[in-house]
């Protein structure tokens, strides 16, 4: 490696491309470009900003704001110092804010707008260690006095004034920045308790987007969209270091809400996302083609298939026939491209899943339109990919074989284990739990795996996931809960039957996909509450489940199932950051309705508090309804 | 500091009916003013009277030195006052963004066939406007919704979008007539913040109608409570919270 650092990299690429364009912004309705020279200018100025504040090698600067340049130049200055960026969910509660600021000992706060900043004067006393907080959004901030904030622009303008009194300032400490240097602390959103800084230098960050890209080629003039947020290991891993790597241009969203006109824009390359957003896009296009036209409809029911047909060829290793390939070629001139386009991804040279499991069934859908869709399997502390399919060598129950430089191991109670340039250097004060991770020299995944005869990895579920009915029966509660969510009417599952005689499941339903349905059949509802527990609801869910069951062996077969009358939500701790569900507290919070399905029930009255992220407290009392699935018979 | 509106002792008959009776009120600007008051009392009276829907039967309106009480409405809103009204007064089946453009038309000064053609001067003017409309989209954050038509919104954003029709006249006296009823608590928070930002960062003066005291307390500088037409009390929130009369007003006789 020559670079040795992001910032050098960066340097490296204002050299080389110059004027040609790196970032690119939607403002005011406007894609507003920045070219790779503007883009070091900021970050040399911010940089120097930084420096005029004290701030020096080894310090922490955290960054809690949804994806914008300042975002980006806010970690490549820390770094160019020799300093650390620390990201931070823009959606944490104030206290994980506290917890995870404090803890990694962050000087500086770099936050985006107003919001953030009061969600931090709030907690300022506990936050001792920050001396200034950066916004970038300067938007309602005329009256604030604090001494502690500072805008952006103002701090660009400090590192200019730096700038002329140390003109050699910047090189220089670029220049002292070595690969071994530590560049970021990612905080895992962690399924329990507290969430732990995973300490990763600029060689790990650089060898993970070396083998990747050797894996998958990217160059300068890929358009990536930046949608993710930046405290993910996912989106640093495109956005900042492959994006450093390759040269290609990062798009940032105009607002959260309107990443998917955003995307169907810029026609991306290269896309990341976790299963959630595949999923999403899933139920979008069944929604659309149930809404179609009959002769759209038709004609979409007729090619879907056919699609389908070629997918599975390629995932056997097998060449269609030249028949397949014509209605191929004929189903993507009037349907796939179309659904492509609708959704942005027709550009697209591959896709990528990652962070959790996808449902068997929305990979293949990708695949029957042509979307070259591949697992990525890794974890924060390798710098976020170990694993990944190569083209045309998907099998979608697998996510593929390891990246060059990285090797798998199957531990004896089934852990998968890895080693390589990346692994992480440990988690930042905390020397137990590295110990723990990266015990004989190889990072522990907490997940259950095999590999298969193709030297592709399978990944069961996390090792301490994977549950036992009383007869000792094992499944898998993440495998059955992908199944039910393949439903564009249900939005969430939990399965659950941990020593329990069968398996049971909560269900989220998708509440505009449900609500459109049920004003087509004419249902009238209330609130979301009652939506949830209307009979015809009810067996349009049964339905679905049903179908879900049908391919999974009988044992392990959803038995029987209760309707949320709340959608589970990240603010009151049922779901990660990243929205995977956690099990555990959800079967603590909601036992009474977990008892409730194991006895002979037919209805559950049930009270939850619910916390608005004001911090007021509401409860919500309702009954919910027992539904037995009948292709699941639970035996007497 | 001179007031930038001066209702000077207003009087409005509808008939036998008095609906305003000797009102005087001044008004600083840049401040938010809150008119309070039961049913009836004359509050979208007052309104509809600085922007020259009624014209009163006495008494006379100044703003910024100059006295418009006998000019029609559209004169009033090239002069700098703009309004919303009680009931979403906005064009359905346009998209926000033809809302908001049409919001500009006051200050378009090209003809129908230049506009027409679109060419030149016509075509750079509509830049100019759709700049400032895409200030105002950034400034209300409803860029998600800017190509749906109105009709399609939810309520709580209908009334962000014709908030955002008011700003595009670019007012220095902006009249809000109930700009939260019928909202939830988060939507009225997120209301309540816009116009203190309209407020603080535009310095544009504000004169709202409100029931929620709430709101009315967190945001006002100054509060007029008017009952059956008269003016019974003015001044700052804390003030007005004591006032016997208010009291009595608002909750009858003993």
């Amino acid at each position: 490696m020559q670079e040795g650092t992001l910032p050098k990299l960066l340097v490296r690429n204002a050299a080389r491309y110059g004027e040609k364009v790196a970032l690119r912004e939607k403002e005011f309705g406007v894609w507003q470009p920045v070219t790779w020279v503007e883009y070091l200018g900021h970050v040399r100025r911010f940089a120097l900003g930084l420096a005029s504040l004290g701030f020096s090698r080894g310090d922490k600067v955290a960054i809690i704001g949804d994806n914008r340049p300042e975002w980006v130049y806010s970690e490549l200055a820390a770094q160019a110092l020799g300093g650390v960026a620390v990201g931070i969910y823009q959606d944490s509660l104030p206290r994980e804010i506290t917890h995870i600021i404090d803890h990694c000992d962050a000087r500086i706060v770099v936050v985006e707008d107003q919001e953030q900043v009061d969600k931090l004067l709030e907690i300022k006393s506990e936050i001792p260690k920050v001396e200034k907080i950066i916004y970038y959004d300067p938007k309602g901030m005329k009256n604030y006095r604090d001494l502690l904030l500072l805008s952006f622009e103002e701090a660009e303008a400090q590192g200019e004034k730096f700038e002329d009194r140390n003109p050699a300032y910047f090189n220089r400490t670029v220049e002292e920045g070595r690969g071994g240097d530590v560049a970021i602390i990612a905080y895992t959103s962690g399924t329990t308790g507290l969430p732990k800084g995973a300490v990763l230098s600029h060689d790990n960050l650089l060898a993970m987007a070396q083998n990747l890209l050797e894996v998958d080629p990217l160059e300068p003039g890929d358009e990536f969209l930046s949608f993710l947020p930046l405290a993910w290991v996912g989106e640093q891993m495109m956005s900042i270091s492959a994006a450093l790597w390759s040269g290609m241009t990062v798009n940032y969203p105009e607002e959260p809400e309107t990443v998917q006109a955003n995307l169907k824009e810029i026609g991306p390359r290269v896309l990341f996302s976790p299963p959630r957003i595949w999923e999403d896009m899933v139920s979008k296009v069944q929604v659309r083609l149930d809404e179609a036209g009959w002769f759209k409809r038709r004609v979409s029911r007729a090619f879907i298939p056919v699609g389908y047909r070629v997918a599975d060829c390629q995932f056997e290793g097998k060449k269609p026939g030249a028949g397949l390939r014509a209605l191929y070629f004929l189903g993507d001139l009037v349907v796939f491209s179309a659904i492509k386009d609708h959704l942005g991804l027709v550009n697209l040279k591959r896709a990528y899943t990652g962070g959790a499991a996808l449902g068997p069934d929305v990979f293949r859908f990708f695949h029957a339109l042509g979307v070259n869709l591949k697992q990525i399997y890794g974890q924060t502390e390798i710098a976020g990919i170990s694993v990944t399919h190569r083209d045309g060598d998907i099998k979608f129950n697998t996510v593929g074989r390891p990246i060059p430089e990285t090797e798998i191991r199957i531990s004896e109670d089934g852990e998968i284990l890895s080693q390589g340039p990346s692994v992480f250097l440990g988690y930042y004060k905390n020397e137990e739990a590295t110990r723990e991770a990266l015990k004989d020299g190889w990072l522990h995944s907490g997940d259950a795996g095999y590999l298969d005869d193709g030297g592709h990895l399978v990944v069961i579920d996390r090792l301490k996931d994977v549950m036992r009915l009383t007869d000792g029966t094992i499944f898998s509660p993440q495998f059955l809960e992908n199944k039910m969510k393949f439903s564009p009417f249900i939005k969430e599952a939990v399965a659950l039957g941990r020593d329990r005689p069968y398996v049971v499941a909560m269900i989220n339903i998708e509440m505009g996909n449900v609500g459109m349905w049920a004003e087509r059949n004419q249902i009238p509802y209330t609130t979301y509450v009652d939506l949830t527990q209307k009979p015809r609801v009810l067996e349009l869910i049964v339905g679905e489940i049903r179908k879900a069951n049908g391919d999974v062996p009988e044992a392990i077969r959803v038995k029987k199932f209760v309707v949320l009358h709340k959608e589970l939500d990240a603010d009151d701790e049922e779901l990660t950051r990243t929205r995977k569900v956690r099990r555990g507290f959800i079967s603590e919070k909601y036992r009474v309705l977990v008892e409730g399905l194991y006895g002979a029930a037919h209805e559950i009255p049930i009270e939850t508090e619910v916390k608005y992220r004001d911090g007021r407290q509401v409860t919500l009392k309702t009954s919910l309804r027992v539904v037995p699935v009948a292709n699941a018979e639970v035996k007497a | 500091m001179a007031p930038q509106l001066v209702i000077d002792t207003l009087t409005l008959h509808f008939g036998g009916v008095t609906a305003l009776s000797g009102v005087y009120q001044e008004v600083n600007p840049g401040d938010i003013l809150a008119v309070i008051g039961p049913n009836g009392a004359g509050k979208t009276s007052l309104l509809n009277c600085i922007s020259g829907l009624y014209r009163p039967s006495a008494g006379r309106i100044v703003f910024e030195d100059r006295e418009i009480t006998n000019l029609p409405p559209h004169r009033r809103a090239q002069l700098g006052i703009g309004r919303t009204f009680q009931n979403i007064e906005l064009f359905k089946h346009m998209t926000v963004l033809e809302n908001l453009m049409l919001g500009r038309h006051i200050h378009m000064s090209q003809g129908l066939v230049s506009g027409g053609f679109y060419w030149g001067r016509a075509r750079r003017e509509e830049e100019v406007h759709r700049r400032r409309v895409e200030e105002i989209i950034d400034f209300l954050e409803i860029e998600s919704i800017r190509h749906k038509a109105v009709g399609t919104l939810a309520y709580g954003l209908q009334k962000r979008v014709e908030l955002g029709r008011a700003l595009a006249l670019e007012p220095r006296l902006l009249l809000l007539d109930e700009p939260m009823a019928g909202m939830n608590l988060e939507e009225k928070e997120d209301m309540a913040r816009f116009i203190l930002d309209v407020a603080e960062e535009w310095g544009t003066t504000l004169i709202l109608i409100e029931h929620d005291m709430g709101v009315v307390m967190d945001i006002s500088d100054q509060v007029a409570v008017l009952d059956f037409g008269r003016k019974i009390a003015e001044g700052t929130p804390e003030e007005v919270q004591k006032n016997p009369l208010v009291v009595k007003a608002y909750l009858g006789k003993q």
